[in-house]
């Protein structure tokens, strides 16, 4: 069999022109307009401008600072949370499709309908999480309004909103595990947590890693969450990249904004690509 | 033994407290706010209402002009616009790239994966688009949608066609089968398992999109779902009723969705995430 002439490069044709077309050919030229001046229409080249003013001024170089304060917290929190909502859901209790059922759901609702319903929830008056904090007594801040707290708020959102993806592949991960493993620490009378921090967490690393890469990575570039509470307010307290990205874009300086563009490429390339493969050497095999 | 069962139902039962504590009150608390009277809603309170509302649902419905039946039409066909494209182009070609393993499938996999770590170019997009004279046009916007898709679609497919023996393709040959024919016939209503999860999974996605609706598909006429509820949210900040009235009204396609495919949701994300 030839397998060249059976398994065309025809088949291939489609996906790969439309991914070219509408994926790699703005990536590539990124670069370019990033160096210019420009309004979809007309360019003119301008150096190395548009990065010097995006790193010069505070209101612009703070969303990278976001940026990576984002990402890193909720891809932490998420990896914690999920692992041991994860070791639960895997225990012997009965109800585990409906807590499952209950912790996934929020996944499966738009960015914007849960930024709003958490935008009423943290409502520094009369939300919910301010009443129930001013029954056992503490005044509870301005969740979104406090430029000091607003991105802990935010983030806290995504990490409910998202954490279901990275209970199930623990879940997965976990279930793998085969059995005697467990056997052998019982005949060896490992306590609970002995076989959780010497069992369950050194072969689950490959789930570990999978969930980690995939949250920075979503943290990185999370745009629709952040629009929808905060709009990158109060001040710039809650801009990130992405956000930055839209209101240059918004406002017409079109180079800053694909500049801004650039760097979340740059950034993720950096920080994405070696921590995948240094957490994949650090894996262990079953 | 019968301090194991009672430490399991004790789990059992805290596990159900936090878990419709943490995970379902923000949508019981919409839910009941959604069929309040307005200034009742606006207090934000977790209570029954006094009286249920149901013509708030009426009242978001004929907003603007029944906007928001446009804005679910739109969504409709840019999600099943996309998801028809995302399987046709996706399927030829995960299975092309799993069959062959030579210079050009490894650069094809290789540039098509670059997609599922790197964000797009937004404005260079709509450069782009601007050139094919596709900007701000629903048939633009699928295709963006798809090019963006297409990197876990494709990887879907190669992983599943794995699982499908060569020696039925061998068989069809011999029996002088043409290649379309093959795929169409052979091939593609075995890949049928993953082909529903990728339809899961991609019209989540894509219907529950905000971002990329935003940039490359602007004005009133073409509004999809999300970026009504958006503008909604800034028109009716005082009016917290019909607010959760819109979101319920846009989340209960994706709660039947769940109900039904709650299992297969699950491992399709499981398989996605873990595969790349």
């Amino acid at each position: 069999m030839n397998k060249k002439k059976i398994y065309t490069n025809w088949f291939l044709v489609p996906a790969v022109a439309i991914f070219v077309i509408f994926f790699i050919v703005p990536m590539v030229t990124s670069l370019f307009f990033s160096l210019t001046v420009w309004d979809l229409q007309t360019f003119t080249f301008c150096g190395f401008d548009n990065y010097v003013t995006f790193f010069g001024e505070r209101s612009l170089n703070i969303s990278v600072v976001n940026t990576l304060i984002y990402a890193v917290l909720t891809s932490g929190l998420k990896v914690i949370f999920a692992f041991f909502i994860a070791l639960f859901l895997t225990s012997k209790i009965k109800t585990k499709t409906f807590i499952r059922s209950l912790v996934f759901f929020p996944n499966l609702v738009s960015a914007v309908a849960v930024g709003i319903i958490w935008k009423a929830l943290m409502h520094p008056s009369k939300g919910l999480i301010n009443t129930l904090l001013a029954v056992i007594g503490i005044d509870g801040p301005n969740w979104l309004g406090d430029t000091s707290i607003a991105l802990f708020s935010v983030i806290f959102v995504d990490v409910w909103k998202g954490v279901s993806i990275s209970t199930v592949i623990f879940i997965a991960g976990i279930t793998s595990i085969d059995s005697s493993y467990y056997e052998a620490a019982s005949i060896d009378g490992a306590t609970r947590w002995q076989t959780i921090r010497h069992i369950v967490m050194p072969l689950v690393r490959s789930s570990t890693n999978t969930i980690i890469t995939l949250s920075l990575i979503g943290g990185l570039r999370c745009f629709d969450l952040i629009w929808a509470m905060t709009k990158g307010g109060p001040g710039f307290a809650t801009d990130v990249l992405a956000s930055v990205v839209y209101k240059q874009y918004a406002a017409g300086f079109y180079g800053l904004s694909t500049a801004g563009n650039v760097i979340m490429f740059a950034l993720i390339a950096i920080i994405a690509f070696p921590l995948t493969k240094f957490l994949n050497s650090r894996e262990v095999y079953n | 033994m019968k301090r194991q069962k009672r430490l399991t139902l004790l789990g059992d039962i805290l596990g159900c407290i936090f878990g419709i504590l943490i995970f379902a009150t923000p949508f019981i608390f919409m839910l009941l706010n959604a069929l309040k009277e307005r200034r009742e809603a606006n207090l934000l309170e977790l209570s029954l209402p006094k009286e249920f509302m149901w013509s708030n649902f009426a009242e978001v419905f004929e907003a603007n002009d029944y906007l928001i039946v446009t804005a679910f039409k739109n969504s409709i066909i840019l999600t099943v616009g996309a998801v028809v494209v995302l399987i046709v182009v996706g399927s030829m070609a995960g299975y092309v790239l799993q069959r062959r393993n030579d210079r050009t499938t490894k650069a094809v996999s290789t540039l098509v994966m670059t997609g599922l770590m790197i964000p797009p170019a937004i404005l260079p997009t709509i450069w782009v688009m601007q050139g094919l004279h596709i900007y701000k046009t629903m048939f633009g916007m699928i295709l963006v949608e798809a090019a963006l898709q297409i990197p876990f679609t494709i990887m879907l497919y190669r992983g599943f066609m794995n699982t499908i023996p060569v020696e039925l393709e061998e068989a069809g040959y011999i029996d002088g089968c043409t290649r379309g024919k093959m795929f169409v016939q052979i091939v593609f209503p075995l890949l049928k398992p993953v082909t529903s999860t990728i339809i899961i999974l991609n019209a989540v996605t894509i219907f529950n999109d905000f971002t990329n609706p935003l940039y490359f598909l602007p004005g009133t006429d073409n509004s999809t779902v999300q970026l009504t509820l958006y503008n909604f949210m800034g028109r009716y900040s005082s009016s917290y009723n019909l607010l959760f009235a819109d979101v319920l009204i846009i989340t209960i396609p994706m709660l039947i969705l769940f109900l039904i495919f709650n299992q297969k949701i699950v491992d399709g994300m499981v398989a996605g995430a873990v595969k790349g």
